[in-house]
């Protein structure tokens, strides 16, 4: 009997000692927040289009995070953002379904504008300037291409198009590919487009 | 004497790791230099150098004489461009460059008018040693002088005269390593005098103790040549005990700057540092040359010494080519006059980079143009075989890089991991494409990766940037509407309490009536303005766009 | 002194709990995709093991002997390592989240890596005293460690290389695992007991 009385208290203590020693462990490292959610964050390329399904970059980086959104709905991101959020969670990659478009900026056509700041409401980014009753127009360097403002217009007077190339911003293609001869295509239609 | 001796074998021995000796083919190091006729019409780029583009400064119509600036820089890094004849500017637009992409530039387009009228505002300097280098470096900035020896980085940024990094040991780069190309070789035999005159004006300008000449061995006659005029010179010449020509055997990429500084004085430039950071200077001849020019002359870089060569070429040579002059009219006047199955190189074969067409204009960088047929090209550029993990690129790397490996992560987009192998050190020389016998094209795949590594930096930063701007915009609402609650409820308080005074109304007051009442008020004006303002929109709106609804249905 | 060098350089090399005792394949496989989760693996597996080694010794002298209650080894030290994965996984958590969420369910699995209790029955069974369980008990989280970034190193390479088809993924992670044991293999001989 009273070798199983010591066994018992023996066993007891000793479990009840690293329960103590864990105990003030998790004190000690309390987590606040989630932490993986602003390293996803800072994978994103913050465009805040909401193409996600959330409404904006910050939301889907804690959705991601939680594990309630998948990692490969960020689209202008691509692949290169998928594989990299796949990576930091360390789940296998996803296809991104939705293919991304060529990078795009918003364009006012000033003479259409009536001036309502409903582009500017909306506007994500801040980067479409204008006053009430005034011609709005978009700071093409801040322009994320988010499309936002496409739809608030009530005239139709904003154009997504494609962003120019420029020459110090050309790199080049891998071996053997046909980038280069798509980018001077590109260019081409920019052209047709502002003339 | 045993001493001497000792030094000088040391510095024969003394070279740069990896490397290789390609086959040298300088056809045209007995041509003398000719002198390109005028086209019809000059195209000059508005970005000629390595930074930022320039500004045209005439517009259409405007008469422009020879050496008139045509285009101020705009930034630091930027030099101007001037106009290469007298005559008239056509137009200004778009035209092709000679870049890899293809793409164009913004150009002048100049109409000579065959009369060379020089213009005179640049006075001749020929006192330069009692000369403020300050004032030089501002002379060579307005002469639009950039390296000639490919890069072109603008000189007077280099040659400055800094008491935290003195310049000890000024190098002239006379060592033309890529095959083909004899410009610099050319241009040291028929212009010694002046290119020592111009190490002068940059040992004046940065204070450099001593001045080597660096040869290779390939070149017996433009060594003898500069130590002839070194030796005639040391009678006018105080100071030319302290210029010496230095032999060096032949080796490629001897003439890269990093390679040849180390080769010289054994010291290496470590990375993400500058030559001057260890005390050191690198200049090329021909830059050197247009120093003189700029100073002495006062004459702005309108024209360099281009080599026509390559087996599709004729009548290869030398010639002395003015900016803006059309690629197609260079090579006419070396008998080529159609480019079917010729692939044309801006540059050495090494280093240089193929154009899509001669349209294209000479531009301070063009070093050398060649015309290669297809064939033999394509005997240069097999396809692409998997790589057998020979190491021969390891061992040709004058950087110390492993290029198998750094391809390998080019390739499969790993592109952080390439960069933690030093990537960016590669000074892509394409001595490991040269010796690949898997005809790797590594060179291109170390562009590309540089490439996307810039993209995703120039990304990374607008996304930053996008996040604050994104940030702030949040928080602006969110202090806008906090503002807007709290003056309503100054409002509804003053409005209630006054209720309670009166004791007249026990409802709810309405709220624009409140306002209303306010308007009296010093201060409110500014509050009902606003909420008005910003309420006026929604109750707009919803009436507008019913009532189109109905009209549609 | 060359007792302990001895056993360091045994346990590290010679006898190497992954590649020669084949104990610990579970994250040496799972794991050794990317080198910097190996080096946090293998730091954590460190931790653990050490003390893990020392702790069991101390138990197994002061507690198990004396008490007599020698059947219970296997459920005293399973708790002391558990214990001390527990601490670990909190601390990875709050120091390192990346890396937290780069080892994933192999954290916790660190609790029944064969590995760590296998170092624990052996100093008993080694009749090792107190100074030499514990340089074992590093010796063998440091070829653990050791054995663990080199195969991380090697599949990183080995991932995008031209393999043929069939051998893309585990077959050539295994057959670069058995490459290395061979490798190893040429450590014997290099400490005669």
């Amino acid at each position: 009997m009273t070798y199983l009385l010591t066994t018992t208290a023996a066993f007891g203590a000793f479990t009840l000692f690293f329960a103590v020693i864990l105990a003030i462990a998790g004190r000690v490292f309390k987590i606040e927040g989630n932490p993986i959610a602003d390293n996803i964050e800072s994978l994103l390329p913050q465009t805040q289009c909401g193409q996600c399904g959330f409404p904006g970059c910050k939301p889907y980086a804690g959705a991601v995070a939680s594990g309630e959104a998948e990692v490969n709905q960020c689209v202008p991101g691509g692949e290169r953002t998928m594989l990299q959020i796949a990576d930091l969670m360390g789940v296998e990659p996803k296809t991104v379904e939705d293919e991304a478009t060529a990078p795009m900026i918003a364009f006012v056509r000033e003479d259409e504008c009536i001036g309502c700041t409903l582009c500017i409401k909306a506007c994500p980014v801040d980067a479409i300037v204008g006053a009430p009753k005034q011609y709005h127009t978009v700071i093409t360097e801040h322009c994320t291409g988010c499309t936002l403002c496409v739809e608030p217009c009530p005239v139709d007077c904003i154009d997504m198009l494609i962003k120019p190339e420029l020459l110090e911003h050309w790199s080049w293609p891998l071996p053997d590919t046909h980038r280069a001869q798509l980018a001077i295509e590109r260019k081409g239609q920019h052209a047709s487009h502002t003339s | 004497m045993l001493h001497t001796l000792l030094k000088s074998i040391q510095k024969s021995t003394r070279t740069f790791s990896g490397g290789i000796d390609p086959e040298m083919s300088k056809i045209t190091a007995a041509a003398a230099i000719a002198t390109s006729m005028q086209p019809q019409l000059y195209i000059l780029p508005i970005k000629q150098h390595i930074g930022e583009a320039c500004e045209p400064i005439v517009s259409v119509g405007d008469h422009v004489k020879w050496g008139q600036k045509i285009a101020r820089s705009q930034g630091y890094v930027s030099v101007p461009v001037h106009s290469p004849t007298s005559g008239k500017v056509v137009k200004i637009e778009e035209h092709a460059t000679p870049h890899p992409s293809g793409m164009g530039l913004p150009s002048i387009f100049i109409e000579p008018d065959g009369k060379d009228t020089r213009d005179k505002s640049l006075k001749p300097i020929k006192a330069y040693r009692d000369t403020d280098p300050t004032e030089l470096r501002e002379r060579l900035r307005l002469c639009g002088i950039a390296g000639l020896g490919g890069a072109v980085f603008p000189t007077f940024i280099k040659l400055l005269k800094d008491n935290r990094n003195p310049i000890e040991t000024l190098i002239l780069n006379g060592i033309e390593c890529e095959p083909y190309l004899t410009n610099d070789h050319r241009l040291m035999i028929e212009k010694a005098k002046e290119i020592i005159i111009g190490i002068d004006i940059i040992m004046h300008m940065v204070g450099a103790k001593k001045a080597i000449i660096a040869i290779e061995d390939n070149k017996p006659n433009a060594l003898e040549m500069m130590q002839e005029t070194l030796e005639i010179l040391s009678e006018s010449f105080p100071d030319s005990t302290r210029i010496e020509v230095c032999q060096l055997p032949t080796r490629y990429p001897q003439g890269s700057e990093k390679q040849l500084i180390e080769v010289l004085t054994g010291k290496q430039v470590p990375a993400g540092k500058l030559p001057m950071h260890i005390g050191v200077i690198c200049q090329n001849v021909g830059t050197s040359k247009a120093i003189h020019d700029a100073i002495i002359k006062g004459r702005p870089l309108t024209e360099r010494i281009v080599t026509v060569s390559g087996d599709a070429v004729p009548r290869p040579g030398n010639m002395r080519v003015r900016l803006g002059t059309p690629m197609r009219f260079v090579f006419a006047q070396h008998g080529l006059e159609t480019f079917d199955h010729v692939h044309l190189l801006h540059g050495g074969p090494m280093m240089g980079e193929k154009l899509k067409n001669a349209d294209v204009p000479v531009v301070k960088s063009t070093n050398g143009l060649l015309a290669m047929h297809s064939t033999s090209m394509k005997e240069a550029h097999k396809s692409e075989q998997p790589c057998i993990r020979c190491g021969h690129c390891g061992v040709v790397c004058p950087v110390s890089l492993v290029p198998n490996l750094l391809a390998d992560q080019c390739r499969n987009k790993q592109f952080e991991k390439a960069e933690s192998y030093d990537l960016f050190d590669c000074i892509e020389c394409g001595a490991c494409s040269y010796v690949c016998p898997s005809n790797i094209p590594l060179v291109h795949y170390f562009r590309y990766g540089k490439g996307q590594l810039a993209q995703i930096g120039r990304e990374q930063n607008f996304a930053h940037a996008s996040k604050q701007r994104s940030e702030h915009r949040d928080d602006r609402i969110a202090r806008e509407k906090e503002e807007k609650a709290a003056k309503r409820r100054v409002v509804r308080e003053k409005h209630v309490a006054k209720a309670d005074d009166d004791k007249t109304s026990a409802g709810k007051p309405d709220h624009d009536k409140t306002a209303d009442h306010k308007t009296a008020d010093e201060k409110k004006p500014k509050t009902t303005d606003k909420t008005i303002q910003k309420d006026k929109p929604s109750p707009k709106s919803p009436p507008g766009k019913a009532s189109s609804g109905k009209v549609s249905s | 002194m060359t007792e302990f060098a001895v056993i360091l350089l045994s346990a590290v090399l010679v006898n190497n709990y992954v590649l020669t005792k084949f104990l610990g394949i579970c994250p040496f496989l799972g794991v050794s995709s990317k080198v910097e989760t190996a080096m946090g693996m293998s730091f954590a597996v460190m931790f653990v093991m050490t003390l893990a080694s020392t702790a069991s010794w101390l138990v197994q002298q002061y507690i198990l002997i004396p008490l007599d209650i020698l059947y219970l080894q296997t459920i005293f030290f399973i708790l002391i390592i558990a214990s001390l994965v527990q601490f670990i996984e909190m601390m990875i958590h709050k120091t390192s989240p990346v890396l937290y969420q780069g080892l994933g369910i192999f954290l916790p699995l660190i609790t029944t890596n064969c590995a760590v209790l296998g170092v624990a029955l052996l100093n008993i069974q080694q009749d090792n005293t107190f100074i030499t369980s514990a340089l074992y008990g590093f010796g063998a989280a440091v070829g653990f460690a050791l054995v663990l970034i080199l195969f991380a190193g090697l599949r990183e390479r080995i991932e995008h290389a031209p393999i043929p088809e069939a051998f893309k993924g585990s077959p050539i992670s295994l057959i670069t695992a058995g490459m290395m044991s061979l490798a190893f293999l040429g450590f014997s001989g290099l400490v005669k007991f």
